[in-house]
């Protein structure tokens, strides 16, 4: 590094900063992502001053002025219209949904709003309850590791698709009550409870590992010897140090959670109307799909490249933040691996 | 070799444990409803619902409840209501179109993958890796639902060159049957040709530094021989775990979607149309038979993993 000395001033955020914004790729697909984060927030907007419809709102028998002429939103035989771009002002830009004759746009605007809603909480809850158990499984080893590996195992090997399935579809038919917590049968906590209890394993597994290899480091023995609690120690010394892996498991376990959402949500045991996301969008227009292929298709590409550019991030967040991140991975892997939790990589869990 | 299988077994009877007791709690105890009317279904009538509380014991404790429920799905009692159907019948009835689909894709996923893998590797950094590379991270984002309708639509509606879906049984027209599924078997193929591309390359580039391989092409094996027969079928241990993982997990997941998508009359179709109609006792079943499926396929591949690579089994005995 010919600039050594200037890098020497700035502090290693700065840097990892710079080093992402050197990854032409990345910056581009992270301009794609806000984009898609500015299209979902503009829904309103959209809504109120261009469509002049909401997402739920039905127009079996209504008409649309198309270039000075009166169309039916839904045919007598219950064709919908198909996508009018700017013809009628915006209004049904890409079509009514189906036979209820929704404004479709305005549905996507709004599902987009569900999918990256749910896929953002239920990767944030996923990633503090991995942190939380990693810290103690790694901090405290023996027991409470035994007992927090198990768990962690067991929810790694089961088909979790399969399984948040029917707690998807139990919870859809049948509502949630454990103890003071109560959520009806709707609600939107539901797919997000689903989620980030399968996904967990996923980072606390990585995040154990790595707080086993920190704990042995001269720091942490530093802070004991000063005196300082287990709490201090783990949330004061080691946390720290693991903010770049949650960063980066945080941005990919988004795309993950996202996908995990419409595979529930395109069968029905995701979101529940009257709320719609991408997922349950795609389930409608398949129905559709011979007359109007748009429906599915646009609504499973707003997922792809949703996902596509989570994961284009998170893998620049890695290269970035911590150029021998790799290396100290396989080194956390390894240790796991020599404490006898042998880790297989799964590789496509999720659909 | 023992030691370890029998350590595995009792790992495999534990998770098989956790999921029965998994399953009965999320269908039995969670939902705050009634867990009868749950099981009759949206419009069951007052009679059907006290009934099923009665056949369900509901009135037990607990873990009397969870052994009602266990000895209804072994003994092929558990049954959908309205109209009264075994569960266990639909299930068998789904396999043989579940597994046309998914051992299919598997057959096409592992060769196109080990392809272009093998290919990506022994080119590695040239214009045939870039390319491969990119069309296989192209793959590996494509998720099933977008893929199928786009398929569907392209090659199905637009030009007809392909039936649309369903499920026609091999013995009746084996050539119809692979015409029925060919469109299915690349939808759930294409997303892990992608993945196992990636992996067989790096593996083959990893093996490719192994003392071994210097060894043989010092002693003089042509260059095809040692990438064939020395670095490819080393490469492919760790490729064997992780088939036999995305296997399960590509029955109990992205299956469930395709069949919905392609209407192939398998189980995860028989669990998509429960959903929809929001039936839990299908589900139940399908949820308890496919767990119990991938846990003994993951044990099993596990066994096979440590009997062709001794590190594994020698590593666990001597932590």
């Amino acid at each position: 590094m010919p600039n050594g000395e200037a890098n020497a001033e700035r502090g290693p955020w700065s840097l990892a900063l710079r080093r992402f914004l050197r990854n032409r790729v990345a910056v581009a697909f992270l301009a794609l992502f806000l984009l898609i984060v500015a299209f979902v927030l503009a829904a309103p907007l959209w809504a109120d001053h261009v469509a002049g419809t909401g997402p739920n709102q039905e127009h079996t028998v209504d008409t649309v002025t198309v270039d000075g002429e009166e169309r039916d939103v839904v045919t007598p035989e219950g064709k919908p219209i198909g996508p009018q771009w700017f013809n009628a002002d915006g209004k049904f830009f890409l079509g009514a949904d189906s036979r209820l004759g929704r404004d479709e746009m305005v549905r996507l605007m709004y599902g987009g709003r569900t999918s990256l809603l749910v896929g953002i909480s239920a990767a944030l809850i996923a990633t503090i309850l991995a942190v939380v158990l990693g810290l103690l499984s790694g901090y405290f080893r023996g027991w409470t590791d035994s007992v927090i590996a198990r768990i962690l195992d067991t929810i790694w090997s089961l088909p979790v698709f399969l399984i948040g399935l029917s707690l998807g579809i139990a919870l859809a038919v049948g509502g949630l009550k454990i103890g003071p917590l109560e959520l009806s049968s709707g609600s939107l906590w539901n797919p997000i409870l689903i989620i980030s209890i399968f996904t967990v394993p996923y980072i606390a597994r990585p995040i154990r590992g790595e707080v086993l290899a920190l704990s042995e480091k001269e720091f942490v023995e530093a802070a004991i010897a000063q005196g300082a609690g287990p709490l201090r120690v783990m949330f004061g010394e080691i946390l720290p140090n693991l903010a770049s892996t949650i960063i980066v498991f945080f941005t990919l376990m988004i795309a993950n959670s996202m996908l995990f959402e419409a595979g529930l949500s395109f069968l029905g045991a995701g979101v529940q109307p009257p709320n719609s996301s991408w997922g349950t969008m795609i389930t409608v227009g398949v129905d559709l799909l011979k007359i109007q292929p748009l429906l599915a298709i646009v609504p499973g590409l707003m997922i792809m490249l949703t996902v596509l550019s989570l994961n284009i991030i998170g893998d620049a967040l890695r290269d970035a933040l911590d150029p021998r991140g790799k290396a100290r991975m396989d080194a956390a892997l390894q240790f796991e691996a020599q404490t006898g939790t042998v880790s297989t990589e799964g590789g496509a869990a999720l659909p | 070799m023992i030691r370890f299988i029998v350590r595995r077994l009792v790992g495999m009877v534990a998770v098989l444990f956790a999921v029965s007791v998994i399953v009965f709690v999320v269908f039995m105890v969670l939902p705050k409803q009634n867990p009868a009317q749950t099981l009759a279904g949206k419009n069951a009538t007052p009679l059907l619902v006290k009934n099923i509380e009665a056949e369900w014991g509901f009135d037990d404790s607990l873990p009397e409840q969870y052994l009602t429920m266990m000895k209804k799905v072994f003994t092929g009692e558990l049954v959908q209501y309205e109209p009264r159907i075994p569960v266990d019948d639909r299930i068998i009835e789904g396999i043989p179109a579940t597994f046309s689909l998914t051992i299919g894709a598997a057959v096409i996923w592992l060769f196109f993958g080990l392809l272009l893998g093998y290919l990506s590797a022994i080119r590695a950094g040239g214009w045939l890796d870039r390319i491969l590379t990119g069309v296989s991270i192209a793959g590996i984002s494509i998720p099933v639902f977008l893929i199928a309708p786009v398929l569907l639509y392209f090659l199905t509606y637009k030009v007809e060159i392909f039936p649309n879906g369903q499920y026609v049984p091999f013995s009746e027209d084996p050539f119809e049957w692979a015409n029925h599924l060919i469109l299915p078997w690349f939808t759930l193929a294409i997303l892990s040709i992608g993945f196992y591309s990636r992996v067989v390359r790096s593996n083959m580039l990893d093996v490719m530094n192994e003392d071994y391989v210097r060894t043989a092409r010092a002693k003089g094996l042509s260059e095809r021989q040692v990438m064939t027969r020395h670095v490819l079928r080393n490469s492919l241990i760790p490729v064997i775990t992780l088939f036999g993982l995305d296997f399960g997990a590509t029955i109990a997941g992205t299956a469930i979607i395709t069949e919905a998508i392609y209407s192939l009359d398998g189980v995860g179709y028989y669990a998509a149309e429960a959903v929809k109609k929001f039936e839990l006792p299908p589900i139940m079943g399908v949820a308890l038979y496919g767990a119990f499926f991938v846990v003994l396929v993951n044990t099993l591949v596990d066994i096979v993993y440590a009997y062709l690579d001794p590190r594994v089994r020698l590593g666990e005995s001597a932590s």
